[in-house]
């Protein structure tokens, strides 16, 4: 187990905040690549 | 063979989606190994385990400041020689650039709690890098606010002109602006002021790694840019038939 000491709160909120926030950006990238993938795909088909 | 045939969307396209999961294999394994790594170095004897924040404060600020300059960089190069793709990749990388400086600022401020006692302290460096986010901010909100693509890419350039001296300001402020509590550079090739092994390593290749989420980032959101362009000229051309 690792001792993060009287500084874990600190330490573990930093890792936490970042990594939520790294992994938002990647999941709305994501997200929002398919959707325009699919829109155009759909559009080539049809238009 | 140049470089400005990547200024081709189809070439783009092409050389990019084969590029991709290399760079995406690579980010994932620099940033996972690098943030493990950090994370499990042992306290420093000053600073406690609050120095394993250094393995996200320093990636994410080098980045946000990076970011900024391949921004502009990018809006150059489309100011000069009106390629789309690069005004279309600056557009692109802004927000990966607002969330590394969001993150940047969150990990100083919970670094510096503990440290310094204070969250926030008008200091060169964290009130430009302050200044920087507003600019991120700005410059997608006029990318949203500019209905005409071209006149948008024309304007955000310009922005980001402005906004490379804030970008500048907030690397060097230390250096030439000496009041403030932020330290100096953090790696330094001097071999008396370097950082210990044991930590430097693991900032490396967490840097390595955070600069290849960007550049798998980049290329992602580059690629649904053209895609939404190719659409809306597809759009554009069915309503005139």
């Amino acid at each position: 187990m690792i001792e993060l000491g009287k500084y874990a709160g600190a330490v573990l909120g930093a890792y936490g905040l970042s990594l939520a926030l790294l992994g938002g950006l990647i999941w709305q990238t994501l997200a929002a690549n398919a959707r325009a993938r699919r829109d155009l795909e759909r559009q080539e088909k049809h238009g | 063979m140049s470089i400005w045939e990547y200024a081709n969307p189809v070439k783009f396209m092409r050389t990019s989606g084969a590029i991709l999961p290399w760079v995406v294999a690579g980010a994932a394994v620099c940033t996972v190994t690098g943030l493990t790594w950090g994370f499990l170095t042992p306290e420093d004897y000053r600073q406690g385990s609050t120095v394993k924040i250094v393995f996200l404060h320093v990636p994410a600020a080098m980045m946000a400041i990076n970011i900024w300059v391949m921004m502009l960089v990018a809006s150059l190069i489309w100011l000069i020689r009106r390629h789309h793709v690069s005004a279309l990749a600056a557009k692109a990388a802004a927000p990966i650039g607002a969330v590394m400086t969001v993150i940047g600022l969150i990990t100083g401020a919970v670094w510096g709690q503990p440290m310094w006692g204070t969250w926030w302290e008008w200091d060169p460096r964290l009130t430009s890098f302050l200044i920087l986010l507003l600019f991120y901010i700005g410059y997608m909100a006029l990318w949203s606010a500019v209905e005409d693509p071209d006149s948008a890419a024309d304007l955000t350039g310009v922005l980001c002109l402005v906004g490379s001296v804030f970008a500048l300001l907030s690397r060097y402020a230390v250096f030439f602006w000496n009041q403030g509590l932020h330290q100096g550079a953090s790696l330094s090739v001097q071999s008396g002021e370097r950082m210990s092994a044991v930590y430097r390593y693991p900032l490396y290749l967490t840097m390595l790694g955070f600069g290849l989420l960007f550049l798998s980032l980049l290329l992602i959101r580059t690629r649904t840019e053209i895609r939404k362009r190719r659409l809306a000229a597809l759009q554009a051309r069915e309503m005139r038939t």
